[in-house]
C-alpha cells in the first residue's frame, strides 16, 4: 500500500483569536491532523494576498488565513481588511486555476478550540480529496501579470471599504 | 549586515509534554544542519533556570547572536526569553519561538508526524531569524486615572482601594444608585450578616471620598485610546432632576400622581412611582424621573413634581449629556444578571403566582422590602410549605452548562430564612450541593440540623392540581418519582452575564468566553486582565461569584491598575509599522484603512507618515500596500515570506 498523500497546508493566524484558539486546541489536548502549519501574524488585516500567492508557490497544497470574528478583531476592523482582500484573492486563484477548496479565510476565536480543530480537519480532507498542488505551467508569468494587477484591485477594494457581506 | 549570523536553538521537552510526542533529539539534529545554526540543543525544561542559564552561556561563550527557543505558545514564554537574551546583551528581538507544544505535541496522535511538524516550525523559525532586527521598547506618559464601569459590590471595592492609593477613579454605572445586586440581598452567608449593613457604609464612602467621582444613570458610549491613554465618553442619561440642587428631601416622590408602575428594583413585586429613588439607601439617594411613565412626559400635562419642590430641582428639558474623560486604566466590573426562568415553561414562573425567583423570595425576607420582611402568598397568607429549586437555568445543557456557584449556598440561605419567617415546610431540590467555600460546609450542617427536607433530585416540573402547587422529581436517594405538594415555589436561578456584555465587549474591544462572560487573558495566572492592555476584570462579569470571591477580586482589580498607574509610563510594543519612504508611491490606501488614524500624508514629501504612538501594530497598512513600503517591525513582509518558506521546507 503506498503512504496516503499528506498535504501540507500553510496557517496564517492571528496572534489574539485564531492564534490562541490554535493554542486552547492544544491546552484542550484536542487532537487534529498535523498538516497545517502555523505562522503567526498580529492580525489577519497584515495578510497581504501575496502570502498566500508565495505558500503556493513554495509548494503548499492549501492556505488558511484565520481571524478573529467580525466585529471581534483586537485592532477594531483588520479582520474585514482581510475579509475584502478574500473576495479578490479567490478570484485571483480562479483565474490561476488553483482549486477553491485550497484558499480558506476562517474566524476562530481564542475560546474555540474544538472549532480549529473543525476547519483544519474539513480543509486537510478537502485538499487531501484534490490531491498535490500542481503549479499551473505558466505560473509564474501568469502570476507576475496579477502581482501588476494586484495594485489597482487592492486600491479599488480599499476605496470601497470592504465587502457587503 | 555584516556580522557573521550565528543561531543556537533550543528544543524543550517540557518535561514529558512535548518529548512525549516529539523525538527532540531529532529535531535539534534537525536543526544543527540547517543554515547559520552554530549550535543545537534539547533540554528538559527551557523556561526553568538551567535552561535560561545555557542561552546565556552560548551567547556569551560561543557569540550566539540569534536564539529560537522550540517549546510552548509565544503567547506563554516569549517575553521570558526575551529577557534571558537582553539579560546578557543580545537585543530581545533576536529571538525567535517555535510552538512546538499547543500547536504539535499536545494536538497531534502520530509521534512520527509530530516530529516532524515540529522540524518544519523550528526550519521555519531558523529561516526568519537572521532577518529580525533589533527593536526597543517606546514609553509614552500614563495617565493616572482609574475608571470603574459598574457600582456593584466588585465595583465598589475596586474604587475604594484605588482611592485609597491616592489615585482618582471614577465609577460609572447604569442604574440611578450603586448597589448592585448585592444592595437587593437581605442576609449573607455563610454568616448571615445583613448585606446592606455592610454594603452601604462602602456606597456612601463613594459618595463622600474627594478622589472618586460618581456618574450614575451613565453609560459608556466609547473608548478611545490605549493602555495608560484611554479617552472615554460616558453618556449621562438625562435624569430630570438636577443632582447639585436636589436634595433628596423625597417629597416629590410623595405627591407623584403615577403610583402602579411595576417596581423593577423590588423584583416587580411591588409598585413604585414615575419620580423615585430606588431604594432607600441609595447612592446618590436622589430620584429619577422614569419618563416612560411619566404624565408630564406621556400627556404634557401634571409637572406636580417641579412644583412641589423646594429647590427647583426638576427639570424636565434636561438632555444625555456626552462627558470625555482621560484614564490610564479600565476595571470593568458589571456583574451578572439573573437568568429568567418564564424561558423555561417547566417551572410555571409567571404562570402560576407563587412560583418566584431567589430575587424576589430575598426582598420579600427583607424588612424594607415589599411585605416588610414577611414571606407572604399572592393572597396575602403565610405559606405553610415553600419548596426551593436548585439549579435553574444552570448544569442544564438546554440553558447554561455552567454551576452558577453560589445558589447552592444561596438557597441553604434562604431555607434557613424561610424556615425562620413561616416556620413551615422547608424543601431543597438540589442535584448535588456544592458549599465550596470557607465556612460554606458548616453553614450546610447547621442548614441541615435545622429540619429542612432535602431532596436529592432536581425539581423538574412544577404544575398545579386542584390550586395545589406540585413539585416534580426524581429522588435520586430513594430511587423514586415523587411529587411534593407544596404553597410556594423559589427558583434559584442561574447567574448569566448581563444583557449588555456584548455591546460593551466590542466598545472595549475585548473577549468573552463560549457562556458569553468577559474572558480572562488567562484562565489561572491572570485572572483579573483581558487581552487588552491596561482593561482588567472583576467580580461576576468574569464568571459567577459570590460576595466574597468578587470583593477579593475587585481588591485585586484595583491593585492590577495601581500597580500599572503607579509606573508612571506606559510601555509600548516596538511592533510598529514603517513606512519605507524611498517606495512609498504616496497612494493613501494605508491612510484610509488605519483604524488608529496613526498614518497622515506629508504633502511635501508627498509620502505616508506613521505616527508611532497611535500606531498599535496591527499591520493591516502593511498589507494592503501596492508597492511594499509599508511595512511592520518583525513582521516584515521579508520575515514573513521566509517563515512560509520556512514551514514549506520540511
Ligand atoms: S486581531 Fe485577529 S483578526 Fe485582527
Amino acid at each position: 500500500m503506498t503512504k496516503e498523500f499528506e498535504p501540507r497546508i500553510v496557517g496564517i493566524l492571528c496572534n489574539w483569536c485564531s492564534y490562541a484558539g490554535a493554542d486552547l486546541a492544544g491546552i484542550s489536548r484536542i487532537k487534529y491532523p498535523p498538516n497545517v502549519r502555523i505562522v503567526r501574524v498580529m492580525c489577519s488585516g497584515r495578510v497581504d494576498p501575496s502570502f498566500v500567492l508565495k505558500a503556493f508557490a513554495e509548494g503548499a497544497d492549501g492556505v488558511l488565513v484565520s481571524g478573529c470574528h467580525p466585529v471581534d478583531c483586537h485592532y477594531i476592523e483588520g479582520n474585514y481588511k482581510m475579509w475584502a482582500r478574500k473576495v479578490m484573492l479567490e478570484t485571483m486563484l480562479q483565474q490561476l486555476g488553483i482549486e477553491p477548496e485550497r484558499f480558506r479565510l476562517t474566524w476562530v476565536s481564542a475560546n474555540e478550540g474544538e472549532l480549529f480543530k473543525q476547519y483544519v480537519t474539513e480543509m486537510v480532507d478537502a485538499v487531501k480529496k484534490l490531491g498535490p498542488f500542481q503549479k499551473p505551467v505558466n505560473w509564474m508569468t501568469e502570476l507576475l501579470e496579477h502581482e501588476r494587477s494586484l495594485g489597482t484591485a487592492v486600491q479599488e477594494i480599499a476605496a470601497g471599504g470592504g465587502v457587503g457581506e | 549586515m555584516s556580522e557573521e549570523i550565528k543561531i543556537g536553538v533550543y528544543v524543550c521537552h517540557c518535561g514529558s509534554n512535548i518529548a512525549d510526542k516529539v523525538d527532540c533529539a531529532a529535531v535539534a539534529e534537525f536543526a544543527s544542519k540547517l543554515p547559520n545554526v552554530t549550535v543545537a540543543r534539547d533540554f528538559q525544561y527551557m523556561c526553568a533556570d538551567p535552561g535560561q542559564e545555557l542561552i546565556r552561556k552560548d551567547i556569551k561563550e560561543q557569540g550566539i547572536n540569534r536564539v529560537v527557543v522550540a517549546s510552548c505558545s509565544p503567547r506563554m514564554h516569549e517575553p521570558t526569553f526575551r529577557k534571558v537574551c537582553e539579560s546578557v546583551g543580545l537585543n530581545g528581538y533576536f529571538f525567535e519561538m517555535a510552538n512546538i507544544r499547543e500547536h504539535v505535541s499536545w494536538c497531534t496522535e502520530d509521534r512520527e508526524a509530530a516530529t516532524e511538524k515540529a522540524k518544519a516550525l523550528v526550519a521555519a523559525a531558523v529561516a526568519r531569524v537572521p532577518l529580525q532586527e533589533p527593536l526597543y521598547e517606546r514609553y509614552a506618559d500614563m495617565n493616572d486615572r482609574v475608571l470603574v464601569i459598574g457600582g456593584g459590590i466588585a465595583g465598589i471595592e475596586a474604587a475604594l482601594k484605588v482611592s485609597g492609593g491616592n489615585k482618582e477613579v471614577v465609577i460609572v454605572e447604569k442604574e440611578p444608585s450603586i448597589g448592585g445586586t448585592m444592595a437587593k440581598l437581605d442576609k449573607t452567608f455563610p454568616t448571615l450578616d445583613c448585606s446592606a449593613c455592610i454594603l452601604t457604609p462602602k456606597m456612601v464612602e463613594c459618595a463622600q471620598r474627594d478622589n472618586v467621582k460618581l456618574y450614575t444613570y451613565s453609560e459608556v458610549e466609547k473608548v478611545d485610546g490605549y493602555v495608560g491613554n484611554f479617552t472615554v465618553t460616558i453618556r449621562k442619561k438625562a435624569r430630570s432632576v438636577d443632582l447639585d440642587k436636589c436634595t433628596g428631601c423625597g417629597l416629590c416622590i410623595t405627591k407623584c400622581p403615577t403610583k402602579d408602575i411595576p417596581h423593577e428594583w423590588e423584583e416587580n413585586l411591588t409598585t413604585r412611582t414615575a419620580i423615585f429613588t430606588p431604594f432607600p439607601q441609595a447612592v446618590p439617594n436622589k430620584p429619577v424621573i422614569d419618563r416612560e411613565n411619566c404624565r408630564y412626559f406621556t400627556t404634557g400635562k401634571c409637572g406636580i413634581c417641579a412644583k412641589v419642590c423646594p429647590t427647583d430641582a426638576v427639570d424636565f428639558e434636561q438632555e444625555d449629556e456626552l462627558v470625555t474623560e482621560d484614564f490610564g486604566a479600565i476595571i470593568v466590573a458589571t456583574g451578572f444578571e439573573l437568568f429568567d426562568p418564564s424561558v423555561g415553561p417547566q417551572w410555571g414562573f409567571g404562570k402560576f403566582d407563587n412560583v418566584i425567583t431567589s430575587l424576589q423570595f430575598e426582598r420579600m425576607v427583607n424588612a424594607s422590602g415589599p411585605t416588610k420582611g414577611k414571606v407572604l402568598l399572592k393572597n396575602g397568607e403565610e405559606p405553610k410549605s415553600i419548596a426551593i429549586l436548585h439549579c435553574i437555568g444552570s448544569r442544564d445543557e438546554n440553558y447554561h452548562e455552567y454551576c452558577s456557584r453560589f445558589c447552592c449556598t444561596a438557597a441553604l440561605k434562604l431555607a434557613h430564612l424561610a424556615k425562620e419567617k413561616t416556620n413551615g415546610d422547608v424543601y431543597s431540590f438540589y442535584i448535588d450541593m456544592r458549599t465550596f467555600g470557607k465556612g460554606y460546609e458548616e453553614f450546610y450542617n447547621r442548614i441541615m440540623s435545622e429540619g429542612i427536607h432535602f431532596i436529592r433530585g432536581k425539581g423538574t416540573e412544577v404544575v398545579e392540581r386542584k390550586g395545589q402547587l406540585l413539585v416534580r422529581t426524581e429522588d435520586t436517594l430513594l430511587g423514586k418519582y415523587r411529587e411534593v405538594p407544596v404553597d410556594m415555589v423559589v427558583l434559584m436561578a442561574a447567574c448569566q452575564p448581563g444583557q449588555d456584555t456584548e455591546k460593551l465587549a466590542q466598545t472595549l474591544a475585548i473577549q468573552r468566553s463560549a457562556d458569553g462572560f468577559f474572558l480572562e487573558a488567562h484562565p489561572k495566572l491572570e485572572p483579573l486582565k483581558t487581552a487588552t492592555d491596561g482593561i482588567f476584570l472583576c467580580g461576576a462579569c468574569q464568571g459567577p461569584k459570590d460576595i466574597p470571591d468578587s470583593v477579593a477580586q475587585g481588591a485585586g482589580a484595583a491593585s492590577e491598575a495601581l500597580s500599572l498607574i503607579s509606573a508612571g509610563k506606559v510601555k509600548i510594543s516596538p511592533i510598529v509599522a514603517r513606512c519605507d519612504e524611498d517606495k512609498c508611491g504616496g497612494c493613501m490606501i494605508c491612510i484610509n484603512l488605519c483604524p488608529y488614524t496613526a498614518i497622515s500624508y506629508d504633502e511635501e514629501k508627498k509620502v505616508a507618515v506613521v505616527n508611532e504612538a497611535k500606531c498599535k501594530g496591527c499591520g493591516t497598512c502593511s498589507g494592503s500596500c501596492p508597492t511594499g513600503a509599508m511595512t511592520n517591525t518583525n513582521f516584515t513582509d521579508e520575515q514573513i515570506m521566509t517563515q512560509i518558506e520556512g514551514v514549506l521546507a520540511v
